[in-house]
């Protein structure tokens, strides 16, 4: 009979002491080890057996992973194992990356949100992950340990297909910093699940908006879209439209219309292609609303 | 597999136990400690039956390593109760009638008393959200969201 319960494959649990050390172990196994963060993907796969490590290499309280610090000067810095909990309830995160709480506080439960952090929603590179758009919107780039030392990765240029990054064996994500955001920033996180709360995303839509002097319509607006294709995905088209003229309703429209024909949405489990494609643009217009009412219309 | 030691707290006693790699605080606490208390539901972080408090953090037991648990302070529902007079919250659900077949139930206890020690008196809509992640479906939430809602109003 099959298990309704069944445990976790045999792994080995491997607790470097250094990040060299961790990076050396991940390169050396390359293809049967991966770093552990909070381990709600990792173990669910791994029980579901899709993936079969053979190692699992615990990178949580190795140099950098276990703080999270704002600087006035320069923005805020996540560590890969601070959990989504403590990023959502830091009185800075609060003020200045608003929407990332959003993003924050739409995924799973309080309880999962102990467990999982923000680094490995980045790292798991599912086009669904709530809170990629934000960092992306946001100007996030990753700190990043490898063989050959530090090095940093924009998250702009990061993912390359479903599950797929620039990431190489024996790399591991130490954290990652998000640039003081523009003065007067807004945003909102839009996500349609199955259920009201607690669902992965059948589309979410992540939309921020700031002053900016230098465009027609006097403001600077971007809009990501999640679950809509093989990755996150940025509407550049929107942030040219919605710079172009002086934002109306229709101007709003005319960009969600944008989001609509960017989005190449697969039939899945949690929606139909065509479903995802027109929430797109319903959605996109909602979230691009409520930004444009958040900077006063 | 390699095994490990590992010394924790669970409800206040020290603990030392050997575990392997692959073994879930969940399944330590219910085939090596007895405390089976705490309910395998889903196995996959979505039912919140396993609920348990690390470090006084609500967190789905099936979603962490026991290896991960080595110098933590673990409480599960057998540790709500105090000297064997039961916390207000366990009152309150037992009053409200929020139990019909009390499979959800330590999960749902463990997580309202991690709400009600973040915030004492949380809202409905508080309360809600803090319950996202635990299913029960037996009675409708209504009596269950009643029972700490009282709770509050007892600490």
């Amino acid at each position: 009979m099959l298990d309704p319960h069944p445990s976790l494959p045999e792994f080995d649990y491997i607790k470097p002491k250094t990040l060299a050390e961790a990076s050396q172990f991940l390169a050396d196994h390359a293809g049967e080890a991966r770093p552990l963060l909070g381990g709600t993907d990792i173990f669910v796969r791994m029980r579901d057996g899709f993936w079969k490590d053979q190692y699992l290499v615990d990178v949580k309280g190795l140099d950098g992973t276990n703080e999270i610090s704002f600087d006035p000067a320069k923005g805020l810095t996540i560590g890969a194992g601070v959990s989504m909990n403590r990023v959502s309830a830091h009185p800075d995160v609060k003020v200045h990356y608003a929407v990332l709480a959003e993003a924050v506080d739409s995924v799973a439960s309080y309880q999962l949100r102990s467990r999982a952090t923000i680094v490995g929603n980045i790292c798991n590179a599912s086009p669904a992950g709530d809170t990629i758009g934000a960092c992306i919107l946001l100007g996030g780039v990753l700190n990043v340990h490898g063989l050959d030392g530090k090095r940093q990765e924009p998250l702009s240029t990061f993912f390359k297909g479903p599950g797929s990054t620039v990431l190489k064996a024996g790399d591991v994500v130490v954290s990652i910093e998000l640039p003081l955001p523009p003065k007067g920033l807004q945003g909102t996180y839009l996500k349609l699940g199955r259920n009201k709360s607690s669902d992965l995303s059948i589309v979410g839509v992540t939309a921020i908006g700031y002053p900016d002097a230098d465009t027609v319509s006097g403001y600077r607006v971007k809009v990501a879209l999640a679950s809509v294709a093989p990755t996150p995905l940025v509407v550049d088209k929107v942030e040219e439209i919605m710079a172009a003229k002086p934002i109306t309703e229709d101007v709003i429209a005319e960009a969600a219309e944008a989001a609509f024909e960017t989005a190449s949405p697969i039939d899945d489990v949690r929606g139909g292609a065509k479903y995802r494609k027109l929430m797109s643009r319903n959605l996109s217009k909602k979230a691009l609303t409520v930004v444009w009412e958040k900077l006063g219309r | 597999m390699a095994y490990h030691k590992i010394t924790l707290t669970v409800n206040g006693e020290a603990e030392q136990v050997d575990v392997s790699s692959n073994m879930t605080l969940l399944r330590m606490l219910r085939e090596k400690m007895g405390k089976t208390g705490t309910k395998n539901g889903c196995a996959a972080g979505e039912c919140g039956a396993c609920t348990v408090m690390v470090d006084g953090e609500p967190v789905n037991s099936c979603m962490m390593l026991a290896i991960e648990c080595d110098g933590k302070e673990i409480v599960t529902v057998e540790g709500l109760a105090d000297n064997g007079h039961l916390a207000p919250i366990q009152e309150a659900i037992i009053d409200s009638g929020g139990v019909q077949c009390g499979f959800c139930t330590p999960g749902i206890l463990i997580a309202s008393q991690a709400l009600l020690d973040r915030n004492p008196n949380p809202s409905q809509a508080e309360i809600q959200e803090a319950l996202v992640g635990n299913l029960c479906r037996c009675t409708g939430y209504v009596r269950i969201i009643e029972a700490v809602q009282a709770a509050a109003k007892m600490v």
